[in-house]
């Protein structure tokens, strides 16, 4: 399969003044977004995974700063970008982004008409009746039933899911080449979080959207990522297929990720959680970020950063323990239960 | 064995109303069952479905519109004596879902934490309370020194050990876990998860754990009862519930957990569940122990499909050992 590159971000280093002290919040990032393909990046808070893909939109908080790097895109590199009026030709309309909270990110006083008729207008000069017929397309390519109606109904009328389905459909309203779901489903139920998932992958091949998917919680991108990333301290520390990450991880914070996972514990067994806080990104961090909370950390790992190391042509980790002269190290035990759960329990 | 156990809390035909008369609106509609000391009990229900009205009106901060509440025998709902109410206050405790909104910003921890003491225990001098406080935020995993901090200088964990603390130095016997871990990373999830499981086994407590993911209530609750609309539709213990869902709705809510399996996610089909589907205009509902602890709702045909459909699996029904 040829692969064309959409998004490349090249070494990328972010940094943020927080009272006078500077904070290195993206720790030199590179990475390779494919045509059509939907990436997740994994993290807990405060890995980074909202400011990298912030810089994608040039929405950084007005206290940070790419110190250094590139990103390109479309053959511009948007690093270079100074004026608001670049930002608008790619921001909304090239690339758009779906927030985690859906209470918060409409506009309660404009009916949702409105609010997705506002794109439109702005991005693609759509009014009147062509507008109201694009809208009413969108809203039942996000699954919201007789739009007519709908259309007209302001914001507190739908429930959690539906006013989510709503900024999905803003989102997409100007035929964005990227999408960027940042935790679109961490504010709602279980059963809705299985709803909004597939409508973006049925949207993602519908509109032939590449997509990426930030998110805390791995159980679940399984469903929605074909790669995954997974973030540590502001860089990445593992990348592959999802199958590559699901079924052979290398990393041991990758490992602890999955192990803490509630779907694979066992009742009256302790669930195994990760030790102590992610290292202050104010400092400047020497060895392997993760070390100091590594129950295999090696000697090395306090002292130098590892590089890459590459499992297969997709599969890249940066753990000291790939190295040829590391000890072998087994993963935990309860990864083994990744494969077997869900096949067996819940098909009856 | 459940049945042999004294019922530490029990729940008959209970109503929580919204509402004024003509718009009246039962968020809680005739909802039974029993928690057994030293349980963890589910209760597991999609948003609205009334699960934590439940636990409102059991902490009587919600007046109940109908049917009882019995604590260690005794009824606590409706009126009752002041002293009883103080009682219950001290041993009924709380934990809430949104460790960022549930603790005063304005106060330090030390003082979040006493606070039932203050109003329980006036007796106390302050060297005694300072005592308490330090072992409650001890039990939790924090140092003592993190007393004269504020709640913003804590993480999300943190910040959630802190109200399990403030819960803890009441020394309850009973404690109301509603959605404690929702708005927690995954990685923290389990720190939670773990800290709850070891409090219970030093403490002996009794937990009613309020949530919306079945997933996580697998690994740390006895028995489920899983609610719909403010009507409890199955309870049964927790691996016959996920061996051998019998309402649809249940079916679907154990369709909606996601796993970490890419190659079962992407052929995964998540169920849908109607209430249209139930034909009951002339057979009507009941609530039924299909097999030893195992209750399901439904009308007698349901009930003859869901008794069949429990023996072609074949397997006993699992209850407690």
């Amino acid at each position: 399969m040829a692969e064309e590159t959409i998004l490349s971000v090249k070494d990328l280093n972010v940094k943020f003044s927080l009272r006078g002290r500077t904070l290195h919040a993206i720790r030199g990032v590179s990475l390779d977004v494919q045509k059509g393909e939907s990436l997740a990046i994994v993290g807990e808070s405060g890995s980074g995974k909202t400011v990298l893909t912030k810089t994608f939109m040039g929405l950084l908080d007005n206290n940070g700063w790419i110190d250094s790097g590139s990103i390109y895109f479309e053959g511009k590199d948007l690093v270079k970008f100074r004026e608001e009026k670049d930002w608008l030709k790619v921001r909304g309309r090239k690339i758009a982004m779906v927030l985690q909270d859906p209470m918060t990110s409409l506009n309660p006083l404009k009916s949702i008409g409105k609010q997705i008729g506002e794109a439109l207008k702005l991005h693609q000069g759509l009014k009147g009746k062509a507008a109201k017929h694009r809208i009413m397309e969108i809203l039942l390519d996000v699954g919201i039933e007789e739009p007519g109606r709908r259309m007209k109904q302001y914001p507190y009328q739908f429930s959690g899911g539906m006013r989510q389905r709503v900024v999905i459909a803003i989102a997409i309203a100007c035929n964005p080449q990227v999408l960027i779901c940042d935790e679109p489903t961490t504010a709602l139920d279980v059963t809705i979080q299985a709803q909004i998932l597939n409508l973006i992958r049925n949207l993602v091949r519908k509109y032939n959207l590449t997509c990426i998917y930030i998110t805390h919680d791995l159980g679940v991108v399984a469903n929605v990522a074909d790669r995954i990333a997974v973030m540590y301290a502001g860089d990445i520390v593992e990348i592959g297929t999802s199958e590559e990450i699901f079924y052979s991880p290398r990393h041991p914070y990758t490992w602890a990720l999955l192990s803490s996972l509630p779907q694979l514990g066992i009742r009256g067994e302790e669930l195994s959680s990760i030790r102590g806080t992610p290292p202050s990104l104010f400092k400047d961090i020497r060895g392997d970020a993760f070390a100091p909370r590594n129950p295999h950390a090696l000697n090395i790992d306090f002292v130098q950063r590892p590089p890459y190391f590459e499992v297969s042509p997709t599969h890249k980790v940066r753990s000291w323990l790939l190295d040829s002269r590391a000890p072998e190290v087994e993963p935990p035990k309860v990864l083994s239960r990744i494969r077997r759960e869900g096949a067996s329990l819940y098909d009856q | 064995m459940t049945n042999k156990r004294e019922p530490l809390l029990r729940v008959e035909d209970l109503r929580v109303a919204f509402g004024e008369r003509r718009k009246r609106f039962y968020a809680v509609n005739g909802v039974s069952f029993d928690i057994a000391r030293g349980e963890t009990f589910g209760l597991v229900g999609e948003s609205g479905s009334g699960k934590t009205s439940i636990g409102r009106a059991i902490i009587r901060v919600y007046p109940t519109a109908g049917g009882q509440v019995f604590y260690k025998g005794q009824r606590i709902s409706g009126r009752i004596s002041r002293e009883l109410d103080r009682r219950v206050t001290r041993e009924i405790q709380m934990i809430f879902q949104d460790p960022m909104a549930s603790l005063n910003e304005r106060a330090k921890v030390g003082y979040i934490v006493a606070e039932g003491l203050y109003a329980t225990e006036k007796g106390l001098s302050a060297a005694q309370r300072e005592e308490k406080v330090r072992e409650a935020l001890l039990d939790v995993g924090l140092l003592h020194e993190f007393a004269s901090r504020f709640p913003h200088e804590f993480s999300g964990g943190q910040r959630q050990r802190i109200g399990i603390a403030r819960a803890l130095i009441m020394q309850p016997e009973f404690i109301i876990a509603d959605e404690p871990i929702s708005a927690l990373d995954v990685s923290i999830r389990a720190q939670v998860l773990n800290l709850l499981s070891q409090l219970q086994k030093k403490r002996g407590l009794t937990y009613l754990f309020i949530s919306h993911d079945l997933s996580v209530m697998r690994f740390i609750c006895d028995r489920i009862a899983v609610i719909h609309k403010g009507v409890l539709v199955e309870l049964a213990h927790t691996e016959e519930l996920f061996l051998c869902p019998l309402h649809p709705y249940t079916r679907l809510l154990l369709s909606a957990i996601p796993m970490p399996n890419p190659a079962y996610e992407r052929n995964k089909t998540v169920l849908t569940y109607d209430e249209g589907m139930h034909d009951y205009s002339v057979d009507k509902p009941v609530w039924r122990e299909l097999w030893p602890g195992h209750f399901v709702r439904g009308n007698q045909k349901e009930l003859d499909s869901y008794r069949q459909c429990r023996l072609g699996l074949g397997i006993p029904p699992v209850t407690d050992e």
